[in-house]
């Protein structure tokens, strides 16, 4: 399971904003490894980066994130493969060689150094003259603007001060990838929305090249210009954020990222980028848009995001539609999300936005409805 | 020497190199000490065992005769099965031991169970009440019993001042002022691990029994004290494997028939110069303790796995 | 839990008095102007005064000192290494027999300490001429031996507690690991060392056992002279001698306590004034 930076059905204008389509990858994954015994935390990872891509590895507890980042940082070696950056092979390198700095997720500040020592640390143990070191530390606390607490000590700032002298201290040293480790984990909901933002402009302001770990979905998609999907050591899908989310590449990735229904059924038809699935005990076939080329009778499944589902009282003038009825229903304020049972049993989820007001509300528990969705709506998943 | 590359991929050929990398310098200067001034000594002792006493300096025979052959006896293992002296002691020394680790942990407990339930702010400030005697000499405060236990002693003469005797009451030179000896000194050893053990368990556990209709001293007995089994075992075998051989206090506040072992091989030692003999009690011993020992090791480790 | 704490609250009160008792009577009796120490015939400092006129005493009490601080600061030095190595240093070939001789000096009782040590000095010096005879050093090296092992056992402790994240971190800026240890780790766990440092102290100046198995003719540490003199029965000038030791130990520890409990109160401030200004 091993991908690449792949183009989605339609060629993502997205990427080639910020790189040129045939540039070289800045940092290269060939097959890593890494074993603890028996168990392949990391189990064959190749992965192309670019420069100055704001990069997430997204997974769950377990999924081997956060080992990939400590190899990538020098704390762990590969058990195989190697590690490219910039053209060098980097495989062995201990981690006060490489060209590299983390961000760590306590922070990891120095508790007897004061901030201006700790951003002037790394500075220090590259031999960098002393006014130099002066001048950049200034600069770089400007930069995360905690200018006026340079001489205060870790335990007397906040966390979220705390984190920007951590960052402070790894972009100091202009490193040529920075590594983040679950940067937003610590934060308290305002300040991780603040936050996030602030990350984005400083890696466009300094344009370095940025790997984020996180298990946190939204994070990943607010942040990213690209994402990998990790599960059990491999990755899953690499994409853009909208490539992911829209056009998942199996059933892991569309229901790790968001909610989605799934309807399995076979192949009964593939004509001009047209698919039709019978789906057996739904009473009736849908019609999905897809390059794909399937063999009739292949089994597959249609997997369609909740807000992608026009929810209504009377009948819809759309390629698929279905009847059931609301279940249950959740008002999240802008949103309500519906769980609906079809004819034949099967629970689905759909979300509207909350356009009038709740009084007003056209569908309500125990309503009969009917679902309908566009054929472009849909995607269509063999794994 | 910090941080970085921890597992490394199987294979003893990483570890091999261990000893030639920096690490293994480090590693080298305590761990070359120790080989040389603890664990070496007891084979020596081992190999003096098995020798013959023989006036000369050193008092002992070498390992090898004039002619190369191997001049090693157990007759020193036998005499000490023979002469019921050693048993006696030995026994004398496994009981008055355990007897004295049962009498610290009976005091200890509550005591540490106590520091545990009080506010924080005081905590601290008792444990170091509780270790503040450690602070001081051990030799010191045992000879403070001497004077608080003899005929006219603090006791006796406290006593005798309010009528309730006439005659001062034997205390010193007897098994159970050595009783009371080694349960004073070990206290603290017993009371911090307990203490340790005792304040990681939440307060909720024995709350929530009560909730559930348990009595406060049957919330204790099975909930309490099984979860501090961990603390008493630590204290307990900290206790227990240095009081069989303690000299000081049986030598101060033990009388003539009041055997321990530390003392035995002290006087056969010091006393009848027999160097092979004393070895073998050591060695006697230390294979009476090689079992707690290995006990109180394996609780480290396991301590160290967490 | 209000039933309990009468319980409790007496235990530890007869627990403190059981400990605290015979120190007390100690002092008192130091005071006592009889020579037959425990018959009350009057105040006085005349004790002090003869144990200050006391050159065994006072020899032997410099000799014990200085033993003390040579010994506390190698053990601190090979107490750090040692517990460094087994800290950080994962799983090396000989791990195991490395943690069990840190482990054994803790509960091995003094007697069998002290006797292998001595066979060990003589046996080495029939062998290859070292040492020539026992004395002070024989007795610093007996000493560094188990103290050492409770500093190794203190640092190791107190660097699984530590956020290695830390190290990780100077490691990733640059630092080699023998810079980091020196920069970081070092000035991170100095209390530790610090009350190492002054375990060990204590651990040497208490000893009686193995110092009278190593020692020589001429050495003579205090304990060994205070235990030639109370074996023979009490004796007040050992009362005096006790009480200026708990003086010191008590003054050092209430010193101790206030500077922690201050600079624990200057950080709790720290920290309240960083949470209330979110700048």
């Amino acid at each position: 399971m091993n991908s690449t930076a792949t183009a989605a059905p339609r060629t993502s204008t997205s990427m080639t904003k910020w790189r040129k389509p045939d540039e070289v990858p800045f940092l290269r994954l060939e097959g890593v490894v890494k074993r603890f015994g028996d168990f392949a935390a990391v189990d064959g990872v190749s992965l192309d980066i670019y420069r100055k891509e704001l990069f997430c590895l997204l997974g769950g507890s377990g999924c081997g994130k956060t080992t990939l980042l400590r190899m990538l940082a020098g704390f762990e070696q590969p058990t195989a493969g190697r590690i490219y950056l910039d053209g060098a092979d980097i495989t062995e390198a201990p981690p006060y060689e490489r060209p590299i700095n983390m961000m760590f997720q306590s922070y990891a500040l120095f508790p007897h150094m004061s901030v201006e020592s700790n951003v002037a640390f790394g500075l220090k143990q590259d031999g960098v003259a002393r006014v130099e070191i002066r001048r950049r530390v200034a600069e770089a606390l400007e930069l995360v603007q905690l200018g006026p607490l340079a001489k205060r000590r870790p335990h007397q700032l906040s966390g979220g001060q705390r984190q920007r002298v951590a960052l402070a201290r790894c972009l100091v040293k202009r490193p040529k990838l920075l590594l983040l480790d679950e940067p937003l984990a610590a934060l308290d909901k305002k300040l991780r929305e603040h936050t996030q933002f602030e990350l984005m402009n400083i890696q466009e302001e300094v344009g370095i090249t940025f790997i984020v770990v996180t298990h946190d979905q939204e994070e990943a998609m607010s942040l990213s210009t690209r994402i990998a999907v990790m599960d059990r050591g491999q990755i899953a899908q690499v994409g853009t954020p909208t490539e992911i989310y829209e056009y998942p590449k199996s059933r892991f990735t569309a229901n790790f990222i968001g909610s989605i229904n799934f309807f399995d059924g076979k192949v009964a038809r593939s004509e001009e980028g047209e698919l039709t699935v019978t789906v057996p005990d739904l009473g009736r076939d849908l019609h999905v848009r897809s390059t794909r080329q399937l063999a009739i009778g292949s089994d597959v499944s249609v997997a369609v995001r909740p807000e992608k589902i026009v929810i209504s009282r009377d009948p819809l003038d759309l390629p698929n539609s279905v009847r059931g009825k609301v279940r249950d229903l959740g008002y999240l304020g802008s949103v309500s999300v519906y769980r609906v049972e079809l004819e034949n049993g099967a629970l689905i989820k759909v979300s509207a936005a909350n356009t009038r007001h709740s009084a007003e509300r056209e569908v309500d528990w125990d309503d009969e409805v009917y679902l309908g969705w566009r054929a472009t709506s849909a995607v269509v998943l063999t794994e | 020497m910090s941080g970085a590359a921890s597992e490394e991929p199987s294979g003893s050929g990483r570890r091999r190199a261990f000893w030639l990398s920096g690490r293994g310098l480090v590693s080298s200067i305590p761990y070359l000490w120790l080989l040389l001034f603890f664990l070496l000594p007891f084979a020596i002792v081992l190999k003096i065992s098995l020798a013959e006493p023989i006036i000369a300096q050193p008092p002992f025979t070498p390992l090898f005769g004039p002619d190369g052959s191997l001049q090693a006896t157990i007759d020193n293992f036998l005499f000490l099965l023979e002469d019921s002296l050693y048993i006696v002691a030995y026994l004398n020394s496994l009981k008055i031991a355990g007897i004295s680790t049962l009498l610290c942990l009976l005091i200890g407990y509550p005591m540490a169970y106590g520091i545990a339930r009080s506010p924080r702010a005081i905590r601290n400030i008792l444990l170091l009440l509780v270790i503040l005697p450690f602070w001081t000499s051990f030799l010191l405060r045992v000879y403070a019993w001497m004077g608080i236990l003899r005929n006219n002693g603090l006791i006796n003469n406290l006593l005798m001042w309010l009528g309730v005797i006439d005659q001062p009451i034997q205390m010193m030179n007897s098994d159970f002022a050595i009783y009371i000896g080694i349960t004073y000194s070990y206290l603290p050893f017993m009371i911090l691990p307990l203490y340790a053990a005792l304040e990681r368990l939440s307060p909720d556990l024995v709350e929530a029994a009560e909730d559930l209709g348990c009595r406060p001293w049957k919330a204790f007995l099975t909930i309490t004290l099984p979860l501090s089994v961990p603390g008493i075992i630590a204290g307990s075998l900290l206790v227990f494997i240095p009081a069989v051989g303690e000299f000081v206090i049986p030598s101060l506040l033990g009388g003539p028939d009041s055997l321990m072992i530390g003392r035995v091989l002290w006087d056969e030692f010091f006393g009848n110069r027999d160097w092979p003999v004393a070895s073998a009690v050591a060695i006697a011993l230390l294979l009476v303790l090689v079992i707690p020992i290995m006990l109180f090791q394996r609780m480290n480790l396991r301590r160290e796995g967490a | 839990m209000r039933r309990r704490n009468w319980f409790l609250f007496s235990a530890l009160c007869f627990g403190f008095a059981f400990l605290y008792g015979p120190i007390l009577s100690l002092i008192v009796y130091s005071f006592n102007e009889s020579r037959l120490v425990t018959v009350w015939s009057g105040f006085s400092t005349r004790w002090y005064g003869e144990l200050f006129r006391d050159p065994q005493i006072i020899d032997a009490a410099l000799l014990s000192l200085r033993i003390a601080a040579v010994n506390a600061t190698f053990a601190v030095a090979l107490g750090t290494l040692a517990g460094l190595a087994v800290a950080r240093f994962g799983r090396f070939r000989g791990r195991t027999l490395f943690t069990g001789m840190i482990a054994a000096p803790l509960v091995m009782p003094e007697v069998i300490t002290g006797l292998s040590l001595l066979l060990l000095f003589v046996t080495l010096e029939a062998a290859v001429g070292w040492p020539s005879g026992r004395g002070v050093t024989t007795i610093t090296i007996a000493h560094i031996t188990f103290s050492m092992a409770y500093v190794a056992v203190i640092v190791q402790s107190r660097l699984s507690t530590m956020d290695a994240s830390v190290e990780e971190a100077a490691l990733d800026l640059g630092a080699r690991p023998w810079k980091v240890f020196l920069v970081i780790t070092l000035p991170i766990i100095a209390p530790a060392l610090v009350a190492g440092w002054l375990l060990a102290f204590t651990l040497s100046l208490d000893d009686l056992v193995i110092a009278s198995f190593v020692s020589g003719p001429g050495a003579s540490t205090l304990p060994m002279v205070v235990f030639s003199k109370v074996r023979l029965g009490v004796s007040p000038d050992v009362n005096a001698l006790a009480t200026i030791i708990v003086g010191v130990v008590t003054l050092a520890v209430i010193v101790s306590g206030w500077l922690m409990i201050r600079s624990e109160r200057r950080r709790e401030r720290d920290v309240q004034a960083a949470l209330a200004d979110r700048s």
